[in-house]
């Protein structure tokens, strides 16, 4: 039996929104519990904390958050130091930050303090995506809390004179793309930027700077506040902690769920999710870590265990960890359709695969649903993914080609049987998904 | 090895290149080929078109060429230098992925672009491309955009390279083009499909690897395995800019620029991009005089003959005065001629100009234009760089750009393009200026290289030759004439006037200039008035007998008794020397109109008339004649630079004496319009009448 | 999609009403004066806020006020795509297409909507409503849904199914403000019918406020 996250480790008391976000209710869960402890115990500790319980980005590409923090130049020159926190939740699948920002937004807030001290940064700007309206005033109501409770601000009860700021988006997914973000928030356009220079050595305003994702940054505190062995406790070696999980799609119950590392993407379907609808042998495929990562079919999912290296064994990743699921209803070709499609409406325009290579996938891939294809251009699609892929300035790209790739490595014969209706005359239906 | 340097490997061979270098650099110091198009290397690195990708040995995914040092190499692991290769399979496939990408919603249009022929995707698809296409969905189509009266847009064609935008962003300093949208929709455009503004906009059209953004007055017109090239200098400004004229039989059909780091870089101002079609209207193509009031045509016999009565008069009553676009030769002819007729009341100064008594330096840009990326504060008196010069205004805006050089202004300007220091308008404030030690004196005093720019606006007025001795004496107190650099530059408008003034084209021992010998003209003191095409005067001379030697029919020709038709900087070989003092050959592109001759050659037809045989009877003699009695003309393609600024001395540059209080303002008023050939062209018409009234767009 | 255009229609001026001013000034304070322009997003969002969208005499106000060349805040407006570029129903019906809502019934929605409203971005007659597709909301637990934005804020609906998406857009003609959320009641994205997570009292009965003393916090020396 596998086992599961206790009530007692998790870090997100609020995710469910049932209790009240506000400063006193977040104090009474926990959160700015000895953060005075945290920031005095000086930069290099906390920065070791982290290292040492073996944290990786949760944003999806899983880069070990306290080694990014240990980028950032030591001392600080004529440039200041920034933290920007990534809240541009968009990945399709995903929409566990949410709730982290309108329910628990102070395990943020005080993150994004202990963070940027641990960086020696002044000030930190959280970027949330425009749609994020409502979570965008929860969090600013939180953030004046803190304000007013001297948590944060000049003089603060913390010693370390902090500011926060949340910044918002206006609807572009690439804004995700850390260089994109900053550009966006200097008031440009969300084109990524050339790397080098990594923004530790130029990011914000041409200052040292360091993006992390929301949830890297909420659970910061709480892992120094009950230890890096604690944290590292959950999950599989270098797969270490706990992890918000977002399951949707063809699930009894789809939901946000805290659970440690590793837990077998099975135990979690049908713990936390209600079970695939219709049962688990009506489950088709899996999309493990949002729309970016190639699909993983039912034989697959049967064993397979949720965290970075279990699902890059099986060519997916754990991403952003955003479960999709599908059942044997699905038209799988269409649904990574409408996924192509997304790559093409939110590609930035500025480099030449994806700009053009989206659009073609999307194209080719719609006519792949009515099954007005050939057998050659099956193996031309692949071609033109991998033209694609590797090929752009930024992961927009290779994010556009994974679900393809996946499709064609998995439900090629699906394809194929498509097409051979098509050209046999007989009629193809093209799903409309409709809810049961 | 120093620290500067690194070896790579590229294909397999070693090779020795700077750390700074990019990848592409590297790779065309090892002699391979890079393909780019969003490349440029005068604009920022935009690594968007991904066609100059190529292996890093070990890593897993190719890298952008333009836009990664040598420095963030890796090397192997076991201390092998780090390795990239140019054209291994990898690269082969990025390439032709690209490419492919590139063509896909690109139209088949080359048999009726004006690209065509010279077309980077053109030329690149057939390199690196591969046969035939995969591509079965419909192909984008993006409507095309009005840009203005230089600029035609057939956007289907764009790759959004994005070289356009950042031209105009960084180098023009007009940020009027961007991109919208995004993804494929994105769409290149100018604010509201307004004209761009920029003096130099006609640059993107050379800079857009495709035909999205071609030259609107030459549309249609040629291919260029057509056209003659003939490389050749500019004369609408005094930059002599490097250029190629590209003609077909007797037409001139485009100019381009060419490059020339020192000077213009690889940039020209629409002016003189566009002046062509100038060239051919309002041309004056034969001999005409005026009879019963009327200018009629007559043989070069007869016109010969009348100027060479009239010439032949009382000396002192004859009065020659030289234009703007004049070269070195024919002044010079023009001087040994009236020279030898007593005459002294010749001027190459139409405009008033108080300058050419004191030594070289003092009417030359003597820190040089390329001196600018050097200099580390500039202030301007009199001039407006935008106007008079906007290529040279480019470079200044860089030097803020790049290094945060301060500018200070003195005089009324527009827009420079860059932010400055408004210090004031007239004399009184530069007199004060140099006794300040606080704000922009301070700036200038405590500067490295200071240079301090006085334009036609400060001289050429009355008190012109006593704002230019406080020019002079405000270089030598902020130390701005030192060795190994000269900050003192005059910002000449007219491309002759270098020239003119070097060879002592002013007035001789009781001789007038410029405005004396309109006065006396109109007063009834002169008989005889030379203007060798000098258009930028009122040309009232009373009831003086005016002889027009020239190419264009406007203000001298009109007001003519007679006129002895010329050639134009197209059409004649001639020696110019720009701003700096740089003597630079022109080329001759096309024939002279009609029965026009090359102005020397009618100095010396009229020399024979005057049996005052001029000693020369070609162009080559003639030159030998003229370095030989002003050497100064011997350094071709030479800048003095500093290399007098030993000897500077304030006494001798221009005169003591009170100043006026008139503030000054630009001798340029309206770019567009400070010639004959301009004047008569109606591109340039266009331009104008967009720039007085910008909200009436150019019909489309 | 086809390119983002703005309006032929624009009005001859704009300016900012009093309390946008109040919110500009709020956001200004956020960026360091020479990155002001850092504010063209949110002055942007305030914009469409106050008119419903953003016109182009908005833009060039907008460049005005942060020194922005008026071409920047043109490709800032057309890049992001919640900018609307031309006016949109007084209800303007966001409906997320993207493959988890579509996988739940987005489909069902869309016809709804199409069959309440008229085709997509089409303003109805009334002006009262519009609605378009528009790509992951990021509420991918509680498909599929919709935003709505108008005077009462930009609020999500979901958990939706065509007869609740049908009640809404009739509550809205009718003048009446449907409640935000999950239309089938639970708490933000709990699992349906509660979750077995996070049912343990004693996380919420003050003992985690008890202060707590940092593991990892004795100095290395004493383990020498």
């Amino acid at each position: 039996m596998v086992q599961l996250l206790e009530d007692k480790d998790r870090i997100f008391l609020n995710l469910f929104g049932r209790e009240n976000p506000g400063l006193d209710a977040a104090k009474q869960r926990g959160a700015w519990n000895a953060t005075k402890d945290m920031i005095d115990m000086g930069p290099e500790w906390i920065v070791d904390q982290v290292k040492a319980s073996g944290l990786r980005g949760r944003g999806g590409a899983g880069f070990p958050t306290g080694l990014k923090w240990s980028f950032m130049p030591k001392e600080v020159g004529a440039r200041p130091h920034y933290l920007v926190v990534n809240a541009d939740e968009s990945e399709p699948g995903t929409c566990k930050d949410r709730e982290i920002m309108r329910n628990d937004p102070h395990l943020l807030i005080e993150g994004c303090l202990v963070a940027s001290f641990a960086m020696r940064a002044k000030a930190c700007y959280i970027y949330i995506r425009g749609e994020y309206v409502d979570e965008r005033i929860a969090l600013e109501k939180a953030i004046k809390e803190a304000y007013d409770a001297k948590l944060i601000g000049k003089n603060n009860i913390h010693g370390w004179d902090f500011d926060c700021y949340v910044h918002h988006g206006a609807g572009a997914y690439i804004c995700g793309e850390e260089t994109a973000l900053l550009e966006s928030l200097e008031g440009k356009k969300g084109q990524p930027r050339l790397k080098p220079p990594f923004p530790a050595n130029a990011g914000l305003y041409g200052c040292p700077t360091t993006v992390n994702n929301v949830e890297s940054i909420a659970v910061a505190p709480t892992i120094i506040r009950r230890g890096a062995e604690w944290f590292a406790g959950f999950g599989r070696q270098g797969n270490t902690g706990t992890k918000v999980f977002s399951i949707s799609g063809h699930v009894n119950k789809p939901c946000n769920i805290e659970e440690t590392m590793s837990i077998p993407l099975k135990t979690l379907i049908e713990t936390h999710a209600g079970g695939v609808r219709g049962g688990w042998d009506n489950l088709k495929a899996v999309i493990p870590g949002g729309s970016s990562v190639p699909c993983i079919p039912a034989d697959t999912c049967t064993d397979i265990l949720m965290d970075f290296d279990a699902l890059r064994d099986v060519k997916s990743g754990l991403g952003t960890a955003a479960v999709i699921v599908m059942d044997k209803s699905t038209d799988i070709i269409k649904a990574i359709a409408r996924i192509s499609y997304f790559y093409k409406h939110e590609s930035c325009g500025q480099c030449t695969p994806c700009r053009e290579g989206t659009g073609w996938m999307w194209r080719v891939l719609e006519r792949m649903a009515r099954g007005e294809s050939s057998t050659d251009e099956i193996d031309k699609l692949l071609d033109v993914a991998s033209q694609v892929e590797g090929h752009t300035i930024c992961a927009l790209g290779d994010a556009a080609a994974w679900p393809v790739q996946g499709l064609i490595r998995h439900f090629r014969h699906e394809i194929q049987d498509r097409i051979n209706t098509y050209r046999a005359g007989k009629p193809v239906t093209v799903s409309q998904m409709a809810a049961e | 090895m120093t620290d500067n340097l690194r070896t790579i490997i590229i294909d397999g061979e070693e090779i020795d290149v700077p750390n700074h270098y990019t990848l592409l650099q590297a790779a065309e110091a090892a002699g391979k080929e890079i393909p780019r198009f969003c490349y440029h290397e005068r604009l920022s690195v935009a690594g968007n078109c991904r066609m100059c990708l190529v292996e890093l040995v070990g890593a897993p995914k190719p890298a952008a060429s333009c836009a990664m040092n040598v420095s963030d190499m890796r090397g192997g692991p076991n201390g092998e230098p780090p390795a990239m290769n140019t054209a291994s399979p990898m690269v082969k496939k990025a390439r032709e992925g690209v490419m492919e990408f590139l063509l896909i919603n690109h139209p088949l249009d080359c048999p009726i672009c004006d690209q065509g022929g010279e077309c980077d995707l053109q030329d690149q698809a057939m390199a690196y491309g591969r046969p035939g296409t995969r591509y079965t969905e419909n192909k984008r189509a993006v409507e095309d955009k009005n840009m203005g009266p230089l600029i035609k847009t057939i956007m289907t064609r764009c790759i959004q390279c994005t070289r356009c935008v950042r031209f105009v962003t960084e180098v023009a300093g007009s940020p009027e083009i961007g991109m919208l949208n995004r993804g494929e929709d994105a769409e290149i455009t100018t604010y509201l499909e307004a004209a761009v503004e920029s003096e130099l906009s006609g640059n993107v059209i050379d800079l857009c690897p495709v035909g999205a953004l071609t030259s609107k007055p030459y549309a249609y017109n040629a291919r260029p395995w057509e056209l003659k090239k003939t490389e050749t200098i500019d004369v609408m400004d005094a930059m002599g800019s490097w250029i190629r004229v590209d003609s077909r039989g007797p037409g001139v059909l485009r100019i381009m620029p060419r490059v020339n780091d020192e000077i213009n870089e690889e940039w020209i101002s629409d002016k003189t991009r566009f002046i062509w079609d100038g060239l051919q209207r309002q041309r004056l193509d034969a001999p005409y005089a005026r009879k019963d009031g009327k200018l009629v045509p007559v043989s070069w016999e007869e016109a010969l003959g009348l100027a060479a009565e009239k010439l032949s008069g009382n000396a002192k009553q004859i009065g020659v005065i030289a234009g703007d676009l004049n070269s070195i030769e024919e002044l010079k002819a023009a001087k040994d001629l009236f020279d030898a007729l007593g005459v002294t009341s010749i001027d190459g100064r139409q405009d008033g100009a108080k300058l050419g008594t004191g030594p070289r330096e003092s009417w030359l840009f003597n820190s040089t234009i390329a001196g600018i990326d050097e200099a580390d504060a500039i202030l301007l008196v009199g001039t407006d760089p935008r106007l008079e010069a906007p290529v040279l205004n480019a470079r200044i805006r860089r030097a803020w750009l790049e290094r945060d050089v301060k500018v200070g202004v003195i005089g009324e300007t527009g827009d420079l393009t860059y932010p400055f220091e408004q210090i004031g308008s007239g004399p009184e404030d530069l007199k004060g200026f140099g006794g300040k030690r606080s704000g922009f004196t301070k700036t200038l005093k405590d500067a490295e290289k200071p240079m301090i720019i006085v334009g036609m606006g400060a001289l050429a007025r009355k008190d012109g030759a006593q704002v230019l001795r406080a020019a002079g004496e405000l270089a030598a107190k902020v130390g701005a004439v030192k060795d190994g650099w000269n900050g003192f530059n005059v910002l000449q408008t007219a491309a002759s006037r270098v020239g003119a003034l070097d060879l002592g084209f002013v007035p001789g021992k009781g001789g007038k200039d410029a405005g004396g010998i309109q006065a006396a003209a109109k007063s009834g003191k002169m008989d005889t008035v030379v203007l060798m095409g000098a258009d930028e005067i009122d040309a009232d001379f009373g009831k003086a007998f005016v002889i027009y030697i020239g190419h264009h029919g406007d203000r001298g020709a009109h007001r003519a008794d007679l006129i002895l038709p010329g050639a134009a900087y197209t059409e004649k070989k001639g020696m110019w020397a720009n701003m700096e003092g740089r003597v630079q050959f022109n080329a001759r592109a096309v024939f002279p109109k009609g029965e026009a001759k090359e102005d020397w050659a009618i100095f010396r037809a009229l020399s024979d008339r005057l049996d005052k045989t001029l000693p020369y009877n070609s162009l080559e003699e003639l030159r030998e004649k003229l370095i030989a009695d002003h050497p100064v003309f011997g350094g071709i393609d030479h800048a003095p630079g500093h290399a007098t600024a030993a000897e500077f001395d304030v006494a001798s540059i221009g005169e003591a004496g009170d100043m006026g209080t008139e503030p000054f303002r630009s001798a340029v008023t309206d770019f567009y319009l400070t010639n004959a050939i301009a004047r008569a062209s109606k591109t340039m018409a266009d331009c104008s009448a967009l720039k007085s009234a910008p909200h009436a767009q150019a019909a489309e | 999609m086809s390119a983002r255009k703005i309006a032929l229609d624009q009005p001859e001026s704009f300016s900012f009403s009093k309390e946008s001013e109040k919110e500009i000034k709020f956001w200004l304070n956020k960026y360091p004066e020479a990155k002001k322009a850092s504010a063209v997003i949110p002055m942007l969002w305030i914009a469409q806020k106050q008119e419903g969208w953003v016109s182009e005499p908005a833009m060039r106000e907008i460049a005005d006020r942060l020194d922005m060349p008026k071409i920047r805040v043109m490709e800032v407006a057309t890049f992001y795509t919640m900018f609307n570029l031309e006016p949109a129903g007084e209800h303007l019906i966001q409906l997320c297409g993207t493959t988890p809502c579509w996988l739940r019934g987005a489909e069902d929605l869309k016809k709804v909507c199409a069959e309440k409203i008229g085709p997509r971005g089409q303003v109805s007659a009334d002006g009262k409503l519009s609605w378009m597709e528009v790509e992951c909301l990021g509420a991918c637990a509680n498909a599929p849904m919709v935003q709505i934005a108008n005077k009462a804020g930009d609020h999500y609906y979901e958990d939706l199914t065509a007869e609740t998406m049908g009640r809404i857009i009739d509550d809205l003609v009718a003048g009446k403000t449907p409640k935000p959320g999950s239309q089938t009641g639970r708490s933000c994205s709990e699992a349906e019918g509660g979750s077995m997570a996070l049912t343990d009292g004693a996380l919420y009965d003050g003992s985690l406020a008890k202060k707590v003393k940092l593991p990892n916090t004795s100095p290395k020396k004493e383990k020498a």
